[in-house]
Formats: structure tokens, C-alpha cells, sequence
């Protein structure tokens, strides 16, 4: 299988890549690692006429910086060298924790954060510690930068909040506080997530101060599960009490069906996984 | 629409060929430079037939495009034998009968060399994680296993070999 013919851009800088995307408009896409879109376009459910290669960018876009209370990652890092990052293991460490997760050994090698989270596969595991982490991302456009927050970025069905002529550039993740985990049901055959829940949780003398809970793979977007947060903080921390908060885990929610997970299957998936992470992440609080 | 110009180092070799932006890696490398070892088997970035390693990194080329390769180096199943000698990895396949039909053997030989580089003492457990990405439809994955450890000790002892 081979893409839809297109006329190939490979920009050196990003105020040249911005140019192309307000040049071609909706026939222009990004290419990063090209591990989702590259499927897509083999498919033909993607057929961009202008293919605009970030590649070049990777001086600028690559990184994994930090800057006190935040970790700085450059959107074309890839799944690989977040997993292996000392600094994101030490400080960040849901993240790096979630990127071992993501596809097999090659995507990991190729696969870049950014892409990921602007692609917004309902099924991608980013979006989960991303939500979790409470991570903010900074979207770069003709204009300048914003800063958009990851409760705000995941807006439905391959839906973010990024705008025409914008890129993701950077994902900017504060220091974590407490302990995380990042429960994952795979899909047998893809591996995608069907269900994907990443916790953190803070707390001290056996009472929960401070939880945050990201669900991929149930709904047709990455959600925070406010009800099972709420359902913690100011609690005495107790594995029965992981299981009642965990029952929340898809409260209000449309879960997604497919031939091989119903939405009720969904759901119970992720109160199963809201269960596991609360509780894996408050013994490594 | 307009041809590109890539330029590959393969095995050592330079190449340069005008291609279509759209042909993937693992189409240049077959089609173009016939060099046939790699494969393609699923096409849609699951199975890992198609592993080559492109500036030091296992990748699927049947989810590159030639052209984001442009100017990379690249090492295929052919460039593992040096001097008529099988690589260790190569031996550890024929040894532990780690092969049947043999069609997904080149992406399990060059994804192993990542693995290896990484991680010279894998743990059976560590081996069958990061062969997650390669599909072997035949002989199961015990002997593949047992051929990644052959390659582990004969490399680990090649080194101590050499530190003496």
C-alpha cells in the first residue's frame, strides 16, 4: 500500500513551516514521526495534497528540558527517549511511565509526543498522563504562542483545540508531586488502549490531599474523572475506598463501542484500571 | 507530481534515487536498490518484517516515507554478515532453529540488534517485551528467544575477549 500522491515540504525553521501551513490551508498536514498519519494516508483516509516533514525542526522541537518547577518537552521528542528520560523518571515520572506503554520497540523509536497529542487518537495513551499530570501546551501560530491546558486541549473524535495554521510545539509538564501509575488494557491484536487510566495521587499520614485521574480509550476523547477525584481528596486512603471512587471512573460519560468493546465493557474497564492506578500510585506516594 | 532526490548510505554503500515523495522506505530499499532481505508483511506498521535499523534506530520502513530517510544511514539483514561470517545474532537463529518458514527472520535479526545494543542481558521477559513489534507466524517465539540469549552470551563473551 502506498499514500495519494502529494508535493512534499521539509521547512528548516518554523516560521517557514508556518508559512506553508497558511499557504495550503486544510490541504497541508504535518508530518512528525508519521507513525499515525502515515497509516491513514496507506489507507487513504488521509490524503493531504501538501505533506509538510517537521524533520528539519528537530534541532528545535527535540528536548527534554528542566526549568525548576516544570519539565519542558519539545513536541518532536520521541515515545523512546521520554521512556528513557532520567529527568522525566525522576520528576515527571507518569509520563515516562506512559510512553513505555505506546506500540512496540520501532513506533517507540519514531513515534513523537507531539504528534501523538495533536492527532488525538481517542485510543492513544498520551492523553491519560497528560491529563493526569495536569500539563499545559503551547501552540505556536503566525500570530504567536498560547498556552493551552490538556483539559482543554482533548476536545472529541480526532478534535483538539489547536487552530488552522498552528502548531503543538512544546508540552509543558510540572514537577510531579506523589506517587502515579498508568494502567493500560491493550488491544490483542493493535495494542491501542482500550481502556487507559493514569492517577496521581499526594498525600500524607494515610489521607489523600491531592488526586488527579486521565481516562483514554473509553470515551471519543482523553477526560479527567473529576468524580473519582473528588471522591478521594480530604479520604483516608483505603483499598475499599479505591473501589467506591473507582465506580465513578466513567460517571457522565458516552462510552465508545466497537466490535470488540462494548460501552458497558468500556466502563467496566475503566472503573477496573481507575482501581488498579489508585491504588499503584498511592503505594508509590 | 515532483520527484525528490534521496540520498542513503546502505550497508556502506551510497545510493542516490529520484523518487516519488510518497515511496516508502522498504519499496527504495527492495525496488530500488534490490536489496530483497527486507520484507513486507502486514504493510500497516504491526508485524516488523520490515525492521531496518536508519541512524542507529530499529524502525518499521513500511511507516517511513524514502524521503524522511534522506541522508541517513542505514543497515538492512544484508549488512549483518561481515567477511562471510554470520553475525551472532544470525548464528543464534541457525543454532536455536530460531526460524520455520523464515519470512519474518530479518525484522526479528535487526530488531534483536537494537534489543542487544540496548540491553546486552536481556532476561527472557525483557526479550519477548521488546519483540512485541514483530510477528512470528510459524515456529512460535521459544526459539527465537533461545536465539537472542545465544547472541547474548557469544557477544557478552566476544567483549570480554576483547577487554582482556
Amino acid at each position: 500500500m502506498y499514500p495519494e500522491s502529494f508535493s512534499y515540504h521539509a521547512p528548516s525553521t518554523l516560521d517557514e513551516a508556518l508559512g506553508l501551513l497558511a499557504q495550503h490551508g486544510d490541504d497541508a498536514k504535518l508530518l512528525a514521526g508519521g507513525h499515525s498519519l502515515l497509516p491513514a494516508m496507506k489507507l487513504r483516509l488521509s490524503t493531504p495534497a501538501h505533506l509538510v516533514d517537521l524533520k528539519g525542526l528537530r534541532g528545535q522541537l527535540q528536548y527534554i528540558r528542566d526549568e525548576g518547577d516544570t519539565i519542558a518537552v519539545g513536541a518532536l521528542s520521541t515515545h523512546h527517549q521520554i521512556h528513557t528520560s532520567e529527568l522525566l523518571g525522576s520528576r515527571a515520572p507518569l509520563l515516562a511511565e506512559t510512553a513505555g506503554h505506546i506500540g512496540d520497540m520501532q513506533v517507540r523509536n519514531v513515534g513523537t509526543l507531539g504528534g501523538s497529542l495533536a492527532h488525538a487518537d481517542p485510543a492513544g495513551d498520551f492523553p491519560a498522563a497528560i491529563l493526569a499530570a495536569e500539563a499545559d501546551l503551547v501552540l505556536q501560530g503566525a500570530g504567536g504562542q498560547r498556552t493551552v491546558a490538556a483539559t482543554d486541549f482533548f476536545q472529541g473524535f480526532f478534535e483538539t483545540a489547536a487552530e488552522p495554521g498552528e502548531i503543538l510545539i512544546e508540552v509543558r509538564v510540572p514537577v510531579q508531586k506523589g506517587g502515579s501509575s498508568y494502567q493500560k488494557f491493550y488491544h490483542p491484536a493493535s495494542g491501542y488502549a482500550i481502556c487507559g487510566v493514569a492517577a496521581v495521587i499526594e498525600g500524607t499520614n494515610g489521607t489523600v490531599s491531592r488526586c488527579r485521574v486521565g481516562v483514554t480509550g473509553v470515551s471519543d476523547a482523553g477526560y479527567r474523572a473529576t468524580a473519582v477525584e473528588r471522591a478521594l481528596e480530604g479520604q483516608t486512603f483505603s483499598a475499599e475506598l479505591a473501589a467506591s471512587a473507582a465506580e465513578q471512573a466513567a460517571a457522565g460519560v458516552d462510552p465508545l463501542e466497537d466490535p470488540f468493546a462494548s460501552a458497558d465493557y468500556r466502563s467496566h474497564l475503566a472503573r477496573v484500571h481507575t482501581r488498579r492506578a489508585l491504588t499503584a500510585a498511592w503505594e508509590r506516594n | 507530481m515532483d520527484k525528490v532526490s534521496v540520498t542513503l548510505t546502505v550497508n556502506g554503500q551510497s545510493y542516490s534515487r529520484e523518487v516519488e515523495p510518497r515511496t516508502l522506505l522498504v519499496h527504495l530499499i527492495r525496488e530500488g536498490l534490490g536489496l530483497t532481505g527486507t520484507h513486507v508483511g502486514c504493510d500497516t506498521s504491526s508485524c516488523g518484517s520490515c525492521t531496518v535499523i536508519v541512524d542507529g534506530l530499529a524502525v518499521k520502513s513500511c511507516t517511513l516515507l524514502a524521503v524522511q530517510a534522506d541522508g541517513s544511514e542505514i543497515t538492512t539483514v544484508e549488512g549483518l554478515a561481515s567477511n562471510g561470517e554470520l553475525h551472532p545474532i544470525q548464528e543464534g537463529f541457525w543454532e536455536m532453529h530460531g526460524l520455520q518458514c523464515g519470512f519474518c527472520t530479518p525484522g526479528f535479526l535487526m530488531a534483536s540488534l537494537q534489543l542487544l545494543e540496548r540491553n546486552p542481558d536481556p532476561s527472557e521477559e525483557e526479550i519477548r517485551h521488546e519483540l512485541e513489534g514483530n510477528y512470528c507466524r510459524c515456529t512460535g517465539y521459544h526459539n527465537i528467544v533461545r536465539a537472542i540469549r545465544y547472541a547474548a552470551d557469544k557477544l557478552s563473551a566476544a567483549e570480554a575477549v576483547a577487554g582482556d
